[in-house]
């Protein structure tokens, strides 16, 4: 007798199971060719109509440039405040009829003092040369018989002095030496500045959620001019059986390429605008004395700004596709 | 496989188009469905397709009653079904092949099976050479064939034909109508909206007819 040979049977879990798998398998697999025909031909379709596609990028280009600089620049003058603060240094200005011997002894003398760090002499030599150099002012200085510039102690309190009192306090005690002229401290016009930068960060915070919105209409609006050439064709899809899903996400992808493109345009603009400043800002902060340095975008601001811009563009065209999919019936 | 029982279709500013009409279309039927224009013959397709929804009544594809669907089940039954238009709905920026490959892309089959079952619906309406071509450089007779091959393509059990030969000659009206007899053959149910009662009178099938959204015929 010829005997059969059966496949083992599979119990009904192991039968559930595998059948799950499959299905899980096939969703999984339906949807990539989904993701991928809408990835596709969302590019192909931005490819097709480069004049319309360029024209809204460049626009959205901007408006994001516009917010991505000027936070940019208000972030690097909030940095150019703090340095200002952190420094709290004040200067001596010495009576014209000191001599440069007087001043040194003077300085040693403060160096001394309990919370001085540090002190600097900038002789009158010393401060004519550097006025000379720096001011533009050489010739007519040149002009003058004597050193109009009087000797300058620049003080620099120890760490311990954190508080604004204890500064005044020093600053009393330094301006009662007799050669001293006046002292200045600058911290009044710190405070205005940090009041300044605030009403500038909100300023930002408010210009940036303007733009965002444009950029979001502009995006919306050249979908759904997008949406009304390609009118037959969402008809035909709809008549065969295409779900919205697939009918949206190749316009959610389009959106998706607006705000990528126009995102790392931006970036560009920024990076070319910071490029641009980088070096009379150098040359400024230079006569300034200043260590600040330009600071540009840096790797994730650049990625937000990217990510950002292409949210916006999908949430663009989700807003006008969601929209514009329930006018739109076959006949 | 095809169920319609009393049923109704109003539109609030032209009022009834379609009343009480009851019929019922078994597998593998070939049927015509005739009337003036006017008569109600469109919308009745395109309540099977649920492009529009009956007032009353019920319409049963399978047992399934469409009247109930709701809007996200829409798609799921249109892919079970090949609609024809007598004009053609074809997508004159794509080629014969992308026009056919339609259906199976917006259902999410796969790149070779798409190509596999694409030649062979071309194939079978003779289109096999042209599949490169676009639709704009072929004749009417032929545009309509990439209609019938995009509709079978997806081997629905039903196909709906709304005019199919409206902007044909009789001889290419023929050819057109021997396609329908060759899938009712291999157990598809077929439903033409024809005006053409020259046609309907040579080839032998059941004639539903609509007078002003009611029947008054229903003969073999």
């Amino acid at each position: 007798m010829k005997t059969v040979r059966r496949k083992p049977i599979e119990s009904p879990r192991q039968v559930k199971q595998s059948h799950q798998k499959r299905k899980t398998e096939s969703w999984l697999s339906i949807n990539l060719l989904l993701h991928r025909e809408a990835l596709s031909a969302s590019l192909r379709r931005l490819l097709c109509t480069p004049f319309t596609s360029s024209m809204a990028i460049i626009v959205m280009a901007i408006a994001l440039s516009l917010a991505g600089s000027f936070y940019v620049l208000v972030n690097n003058a909030q940095q150019l405040v703090d340095n200002l603060q952190t420094g709290k240094q004040f200067s001596l200005f010495l009576h014209e009829h000191i001599s440069d011997k007087q001043a040194a002894n003077l300085a040693q003398r403060i160096q001394g003092y309990e919370g001085v760090a540090n002190v600097v002499l900038i002789s009158k030599q010393q401060a004519l040369t550097e006025f000379q150099q720096y001011s533009g002012f050489g010739a007519a200085l040149n002009a003058l018989e004597s050193n109009p510039l009087p000797a300058v102690i620049q003080v620099f309190p120890t760490q311990e002095i954190t508080e604004a009192y204890q500064l005044t306090q020093l600053l009393e005690q330094t301006k009662n030496e007799q050669e001293v002229d006046f002292a200045q401290i600058d911290m009044d016009w710190v405070a205005r500045l940090q009041s300044i930068m605030q009403i500038a960060n909100q300023l930002v915070l408010f210009l940036s959620g303007l733009l965002a919105i444009a950029v979001v209409f502009i995006t919306g609006n050249t979908i759904r001019l997008e949406l009304q050439t390609r009118r037959d064709e969402v008809v035909v899809e709809k008549l065969v059986g295409a779900t919205n899903i697939f009918i949206c996400l190749p316009f959610l992808y389009s959106g998706f390429w607006f705000g990528f493109i126009a995102g790392c345009f931006a970036w560009s603009l920024i990076t070319f605008m910071l490029f641009m400043l980088s070096s009379p800002i150098a040359q400024l902060s230079m006569l300034y004395q200043s260590q600040f340095q330009l600071h540009f975008m840096n790797f994730s601001e650049s990625v937000s700004l990217i990510i950002g811009a292409a949210t916006l563009g999908i949430l663009g065209a989700l807003a006008i596709v969601s929209h514009q999919l329930k006018l739109l019936k076959p006949e | 496989m095809l169920t319609f029982d009393h049923v109704f279709k109003r539109y609030t500013d032209t009022g009834d188009i379609l009343t009480d009409v009851s019929f019922h279309l078994s597998e593998g039927e070939m049927a015509f469905l005739t009337g003036h224009s006017g008569a109600g013959k469109s919308t009745l397709l395109k309540l099977v397709a649920v492009i529009e929804r009956c007032s009353r009544g019920q319409i049963l594809i399978d047992g399934q009653n469409i009247c109930r669907m709701h809007d996200r089940q829409i798609p799921f039954l249109r892919r079970r079904l090949g609609l024809i238009f007598q004009d053609y709905k074809l997508l004159f920026n794509r080629t014969v092949f992308d026009n056919v490959a339609l259906p199976l892309i917006v259902a999410g089959v796969g790149r070779h099976e798409v190509a596999r079952r694409v030649r062979a619906a071309l194939d079978k309406v003779g289109l096999l050479a042209k599949e490169n071509k676009f639709p704009l450089t072929l004749s009417g007779g032929e545009q309509q064939r990439i209609g019938i091959a995009r509709a079978v393509v997806n081997k629905p059990a039903l196909i709906l034909a709304d005019e199919p030969t409206g902007n044909l000659d009789s001889q290419l009206s023929a050819e057109i109508m021997h396609l329908f007899e060759q899938f009712k053959q291999v157990g598809v149910t077929v439903l033409i909206a024809t005006h053409d009662i020259e046609l309907v009178t040579k080839l032998n099938h059941r004639v539903l007819q609509l007078d002003h959204g009611a029947f008054i015929k229903y003969h073999l």
